[in-house]
């Protein structure tokens, strides 16, 4: 009887922090997008976080899903029959990049470096009291911090997306072309035939939620850190691994709205 | 009453079930200047935060009546992306038809009154020592004329001529605008140059309020002993573990 009550008393405890911090989040997610259609706007900011996304991103997004191209070919090339294969690799290739890899593999890039660089930001900032400080300044720091990471989120992650396409594409015609003789022409007129706008609109809307959510877990760990150095660390670590989660779980949920319904 | 800017009435604050504030009552003329004074920890800076709305109160209400408020923080919370002048023109520069040039004028002006050279407008504030932070911050503060100013411990960490200089800027401040000020300080010198008026805050509530002249002569004994700075009296710090 007792254990039956410490196991009811330890789960209602857990279930009162896990609604907490769900109703907590979603307050902070209503006032950051309020924040996002309200004047003013800090443009200087958003210029900021959009190289610091866009640009600075660019190589590790570029490598991953260049290289991702290259395994994918590899490995359908070893799947099929060496007599089917031209067609089916470059389709294969094409697919599997555009619809799945280059989004995840680009927001997984990102939000280790960007998820993990705004929490710290941010976190540092609270936790020297530079937040409140911009408070008492008259500035609204949803508006002047959160607003334009998370712009800069959702515009730039289908930029980056977009060039992942072509890099992974040209990884497996590297892979085709060079490594088993396929005919480079026909490689992509193939390609070119097996293209449909779906494919790649359902990546770039991936992409655009996956900006949303890392620019979102890196805001949301950085604002509510506490407690020093230790604190930052930890809001940091959450950002990234609650981005990463969260980027996995709405990749399933947004494929089966695209391709299963 | 009279013109009151800022008026706390039984204000509670606590953190988990730690009770920080107990019913602090405390107000403020326009054109006064207080100084809160208290042990480390008693919870002065929770006060300010509960006035300029950073915290909010368990129970209680405070009133304000300023209308542009400026804010030392104890740390000089000086944003660390931006250079000098631009924090110290962080609000003047969001005021309309101002320009980075005339900003950055303003800015060295309000540097110069707190005692730094031009040249420290374009460093950052990971360069400087803890006292110019101070004083940048302090700059900062005072940077858009506020009706109503914040200083959280603004002399601690300069040596006692910057303090005399800090202590001028902010009696001109309060004199010259006609600001309102609300100090924290430990610096009992400070306190007695800055105040119109002192408060005593001792476990979460403000046990006295008075001149400096009837500092000096009161018989409460917490006072006393805060003021003559002795380990001995009703006053115990925690300097061993509870138990
Ligand atoms: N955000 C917070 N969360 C939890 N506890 C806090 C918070 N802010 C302050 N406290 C606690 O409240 C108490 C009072 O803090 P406060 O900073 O007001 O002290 P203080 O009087 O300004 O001291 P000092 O002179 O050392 O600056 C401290 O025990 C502190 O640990
Ligand atoms: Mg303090």
């Amino acid at each position: 009887m007792q254990q039956f009550l410490n196991f009811i008393n330890t789960l209602g405890r857990v279930m009162t922090r896990f609604f907490y911090a769900t109703g907590d989040l979603a307050i902070f997610t209503t006032k950051a997008a309020l924040a996002c259609v309200q004047k003013p706007f800090y443009f200087k900011q958003l210029y900021d976080q959009l190289i610091e996304i866009g640009f600075y991103s660019l190589p590790v997004v570029a490598l991953t899903t260049l290289f991702s191209g290259m395994v994918i070919a590899i490995q359908t090339y070893e799947a099929v029959s060496k007599f089917s294969a031209e067609g089916a690799v470059s389709m294969v290739v094409l697919v599997a990049v555009t619809r799945e890899l280059a989004p995840v593999m680009a927001a997984l890039m990102v939000a280790g470096r960007i998820g993990a660089a705004m929490a710290a930001e941010i976190g540092t900032m609270q936790v020297t009291e530079q937040i409140d400080a911009l408070v008492t300044l008259n500035t609204n720091p949803f508006k002047y911090l959160i607003a334009p990471r998370i712009f800069a989120g959702i515009l730039m992650m289908p930029i980056l997306v977009l060039i992942g396409d072509v890099l992974g594409v040209c990884g497996g015609y590297m892979v085709g072309v060079y490594k088993m003789d396929f005919n480079a022409t026909t490689y992509l007129i193939n390609t070119w035939n097996y293209l449909k706008a779906m494919d790649i609109i359902s990546g770039l809307t991936k992409a655009a939620v996956f900006g949303f959510i890392i620019a979102l877990m890196g805001c949301y760990n950085g604002f509510r850190s506490k407690g020093g150095a230790q604190g930052v660390g930890q809001a940091t670590t959450n950002a990234v691994v609650s981005a990463s989660i969260l980027i996995l779980i709405f990749n399933y949920l947004l494929t089966e709205a695209f391709f299963n319904m | 009453m009279k013109n009151i800017q800022i008026e706390l009435k039984n204000v509670h604050k606590a953190f988990g079930n730690k009770k920080v504030l107990n019913g602090v009552d405390l107000a403020i003329q326009k054109g006064e200047s207080v100084v809160i004074i208290g042990g480390s920890g008693t919870g002065k800076s929770v006060t300010l935060k509960c006035i300029l709305g950073l915290l909010k109160p368990d129970k209680g209400n405070i009133t304000f009546n300023g209308q542009q408020i400026g804010m030392l923080f104890q740390g000089a919370a000086l944003f660390d992306s931006l250079s000098v002048w631009e924090n110290v023109s962080f609000a003047v520069l969001q005021q309309p038809g101002m320009t980075r040039a005339k900003a950055k004028k303003i800015a060295i002006e309000k540097l110069a009154e707190v005692g730094l050279k031009p040249e420290v407008a374009d460093a950052y504030p990971a360069d400087l020592s803890g006292g110019m932070k101070k004083r940048v911050g302090l700059a900062r503060a005072i940077a858009t004329k506020p009706d109503t100013l914040f200083f959280d411990e603004p002399t601690t960490g300069l040596d006692p001529i910057m303090s005399d200089v800090i202590n001028d800027l902010i009696v001109n401040s309060v004199k010259k605008l006609g600001a309102t000020a609300l100090t924290i300080t430990h610096d009992m010198t400070s306190a007695k140059k800055i105040a119109d008026r002192i408060a005593m805050l001792y476990e979460g509530k403000i046990i006295w309020v008075g001149t400096v002249k009837e500092l000096e002569k009161t018989d409460n004994p917490y006072v006393r002993q805060f003021v003559a700075g002795s380990s001995k009296g009703p006053i115990h710090m925690e300097v061993k573990a509870e138990g």
